[in-house]
């Protein structure tokens, strides 16, 4: 076993009203970044796990996210590629 | 009749329910602790409102996996009656046993209002002694109350009749001003597909004296009395 670290990326799921990442983007809007199109605002999740290797411990964080850390009704995620922890 | 009001870790609606069952009703409650894996034999399990492991992750998320949370499921499983008010929805729709989920409020704002909810559906084991459009006035109390499901899950659920209350005026029309939180199709309440879970975000049992202002929530008690006991 060995340790990995995963990055998760969690976003409100395309098409979703996301009310917090249009009032980012007017926020952007009025500070003169007018060429800003859609902001949409999630979470970004680093966590540690022990497994075989890598593709193991990107499939057990795939598993969680589909559990626990995203939301399958309002929710997309992403996760990055494993990384020596 | 006995029920159930699960405690979780930053409920705070759960004394306001445990007064309604107790004090306005006269029927016994009992507190039901998280970790514990017992129901103590209730007939009605009521998951309150508030904010449970301070909606970390998302709100409910992390209480769906509290131990009680397997009892309760099975109590669901088996038919029995199960009342999920705002942070109890919340949780309700995160463990499955509700369709959809709660999002931030459209407008950003959390919103602590007496709002107007509109009776889709009386013969249920919940609003048995209301009357189909007849409007109530339940106060609301959240920031994630904004109902979410695919067009096909809503279809599903409003041609199945599972669509229970639904933010209106005084009159009953549905209109994006009398909705608080943007919910899709002005949805403040559904019901599972074996009716024995209703999950609401306003809340009945803050709206059971006339001194708080309301008593339009007590009847929804009375239904599951009058039903369950039958």
């Amino acid at each position: 076993m060995a340790r990995f670290r995963i990055a998760v990326h969690i976003t409100p799921r395309k098409g979703l009203l996301d009310p917090q990442g249009n009032a980012v983007k007017d926020a952007l809007h009025t500070l003169g970044f007018k060429a800003v199109r859609n902001v949409h605002v999630g979470r970004y999740i680093v966590l540690e796990t022990e497994a075989y290797d890598a593709i193991a411990a990107e499939e057990t964080v795939t598993d969680m996210c589909r559990k626990l850390l995203a939301n399958p009704v309002t929710e997309d995620f992403e996760i990055e590629s494993a990384v020596p922890a | 009749m006995k029920f159930g009001i699960v405690t979780f870790p930053g409920s705070n609606c759960d004394y306001d329910a445990f007064h309604a069952i107790t004090e306005m009703l006269g029927e016994d409650a009992v507190y039901l602790w998280h970790k514990d894996h017992d129901l103590q034999g209730s007939d009605v399990i009521i998951l309150p409102g508030g904010f449970s492991y301070g909606d970390y992750l998302r709100p409910g998320a992390i209480a769906r996996f509290s131990p009680i949370m397997q009892e309760v499921a099975a109590h669901a499983k088996a038919g029995g009656p199960v009342l999920g008010v705002c942070n109890g929805f919340q949780i309700a729709c995160e463990a499955g046993l509700l369709p959809g989920a709660l999002m931030r409020n459209a407008n950003l704002q959390f919103v602590s209002a007496e709002v107007r909810v509109r009776i889709e559906k009386s013969d249920t084991m919940f609003t048995n002694l209301y009357e189909r459009g007849e409007v109530l006035r339940i106060p609301v109390a959240h920031g994630d109350g904004r109902y979410v499901a695919s067009a096909e899950v809503l279809d599903e659920l409003e041609a199945e009749g599972r669509v229970i209350f639904r933010y209106a005026d005084a009159n009953g029309t549905l209109s994006a001003d009398a909705n608080p939180n943007g919910s899709e199709r002005n949805i403040a309440g559904i019901i599972s597909d074996g009716g024995n879970v209703l999950g609401l975000m306003p809340h009945p049992e803050r709206a059971c004296s006339p001194l708080l202002g309301s008593n339009d929530g007590v009847r929804l008690f009375e239904s599951i009395l009058s039903r369950v006991a039958a």
